[in-house]
C-alpha cells in the first residue's frame, strides 16, 4: 500500500497548506489522491473535461484568495500549453501534479511521445518541474513546490515518475 | 428554462448592451474575455472588481468558475465572446457538473471573430450556445436581443439562482472602437486581490 501512503501523505500536508480547490481528470496514478479531496467537504473537487480547464480555475481561485491544485497525467500536459500563459504572464500560483505515462515499462507507444516531451513542454512555456521517483521524495518535493507556488508566485509542475506508480495492470 | 430569440440579426449596439447590465454593479465580480468584451467592459467602466483577458482564450468562464467557488457570498459574471466560449465548450459541461450558485457566463455574441477580421464564428454559421449551455444543465438560460431584456437581466444577476445560468446576448456585428484596459496580467491580479481585502505579494 506503498501508493496509499504517499496519498494520504501528500493529502494531509496540502490540507495543511491550506489548499481549498483541487481540479483534475480522473487518472489512475491520482485515483486515491482525488477520492481523498473529494471526500472533504472543505475542499471544491472540479472534475474537467481537459486539462487546461484546470489551469484557468486556479487562476480564479487565486483571484479569490483560494489556494488549489491541479493533479493531471503526462498526456493532460500537452493540451495546456497555451493556457498556461495565463498563469506565467499573471504569475499566478501554479500547482500541478503530473503522473507520468510513456517512460517506464509503458505497454501503450501512443503514450511515449507525449511523456518524452511533458518536460520540455513545460520548461518551454516557463513551468518549473520538479521531479521525484520514490514517495519520499515525493511528499518532500510537493511541499517545496507549494511554497514555491503559493508563497514565491511560482508555477510549478511536480512530476511523479512512472517506476513509482508501477506498471498498468490488465 | 430556456427562452430566446430566433431569425433576423440583431440590432443591439454591444456597447450599449454591457455598459446596461453593468450599471450600479454594486458587489459583481467580472471576468471578461481577450478581445471586444474586455474592450467593452471596460469602456462601461474601469474596476477593481474587472480581471480583464488579454489572452488564453477558452480561459474565461472557468476563471469565473474558481473565482466563484472561492468567493461563495460573492455574485461572479463572466463576460466573454462567442468565439473565447466556442474554443471552451468542454468548459460549460465542467461548470455545470461543479454548479455554482454565484456564476452567471454572459456571451456577447456577434457571430463573429472581431480582432481578426470579422470571419464567420460557428455561432455565425448554425451553433447555437444557448441550448449547448441547457442541455449542460445550465439553470436558467436565455437568448437576448434587446435592451429591455438586458435591463431586466441586470436585475436578475444580483439575485439569488439555483445554479450557473447562462445567458447570450446577440448583438449586431458593428465594428466600434476600442476601449483598452491596460495589459499587465500582474497588475490586475494584485489590483483584483487588493479589491475583495486579500493580501497582496
Amino acid at each position: 500500500m506503498l501508493e496509499c501512503h504517499w496519498s494520504v501523505e501528500i493529502y494531509n500536508r496540502l490540507k495543511a497548506a491550506r489548499v481549498r480547490q483541487v481540479a483534475y481528470v480522473p487518472d489512475a496514478g491520482h485515483a486515491q489522491l482525488i477520492e481523498l479531496f473529494k471526500a472533504d467537504p472543505e475542499i471544491a473537487s472540479t472534475v474537467l473535461t481537459t486539462e487546461e480547464e484546470g489551469i484557468a480555475i486556479a487562476a480564479g481561485a487565486w483571484l479569490g484568495g483560494d489556494r488549489s491544485v491541479l493533479l493531471m497525467q503526462s498526456s493532460g500536459v500537452g493540451n495546456c500549453i497555451n493556457m498556461l500563459s495565463l498563469a506565467v504572464i499573471a504569475r499566478f500560483p501554479l500547482l500541478i501534479l503530473v503522473t507520468m505515462r510513456g517512460e517506464w515499462a509503458e505497454f501503450n507507444p501512443w503514450q511515449v511521445p507525449m511523456g518524452l516531451a511533458t518536460e520540455t513542454c513545460l520548461a518551454a512555456v516557463g513551468v518549473r518541474c520538479l521531479r521525484a521517483d520514490a514517495p519520499e521524495p515525493l511528499v518532500e518535493t510537493v511541499m517545496a513546490a507549494a511554497k514555491l507556488a503559493y508563497e514565491a508566485d511560482q508555477q510549478i509542475a511536480v512530476i511523479i515518475g512512472q517506476r513509482m506508480i508501477g506498471e498498468k495492470k490488465w | 428554462m430556456v427562452s430566446g430569440v430566433s431569425g433576423a440579426q440583431s440590432a443591439l449596439g454591444r456597447r450599449v448592451a454591457v455598459a446596461e447590465l453593468l450599471k450600479d454593479r454594486g458587489d459583481l465580480l467580472v471576468v471578461s474575455g481577450l478581445g471586444s468584451p474586455s474592450y467593452d467592459v471596460h469602456a462601461a467602466g474601469d474596476h477593481p472588481g474587472n480581471y480583464y483577458l488579454w489572452g488564453a482564450m477558452g480561459s474565461a468562464a472557468l476563471i469565473g468558475l474558481g473565482l466563484a467557488q472561492a468567493c461563495p457570498q460573492r455574485k461572479v459574471a463572466v463576460i466573454t465572446g462567442d468565439g473565447e466560449q466556442l474554443m471552451g465548450l468542454g468548459g460549460l459541461a465542467t461548470i455545470a457538473v461543479a454548479r455554482p450558485k454565484n456564476l452567471d457566463v454572459v456571451v456577447i455574441d456577434n457571430g463573429r471573430y472581431g480582432e481578426t477580421g470579422m470571419q464567420l464564428s460557428h455561432t455565425g454559421f448554425t451553433i447555437d450556445l444557448a441550448r449547448i449551455a441547457a442541455a449542460c444543465g445550465f439553470v436558467d438560460v436565455r437568448t437576448i436581443d434587446t435592451l429591455s431584456a438586458v435591463s431586466q437581466l441586470r436585475q436578475d444577476l444580483h439575485r439569488e439562482a439555483a445554479g450557473p445560468r447562462f445567458f447570450v446576448l446577440k448583438v449586431a456585428p458593428e465594428t466600434v472602437e476600442r476601449s483598452l484596459p491596460f495589459r499587465d496580467a500582474v497588475h490586475g491580479k494584485n489590483r483584483f486581490r487588493a479589491h475583495l481585502g486579500l493580501p497582496v505579494s
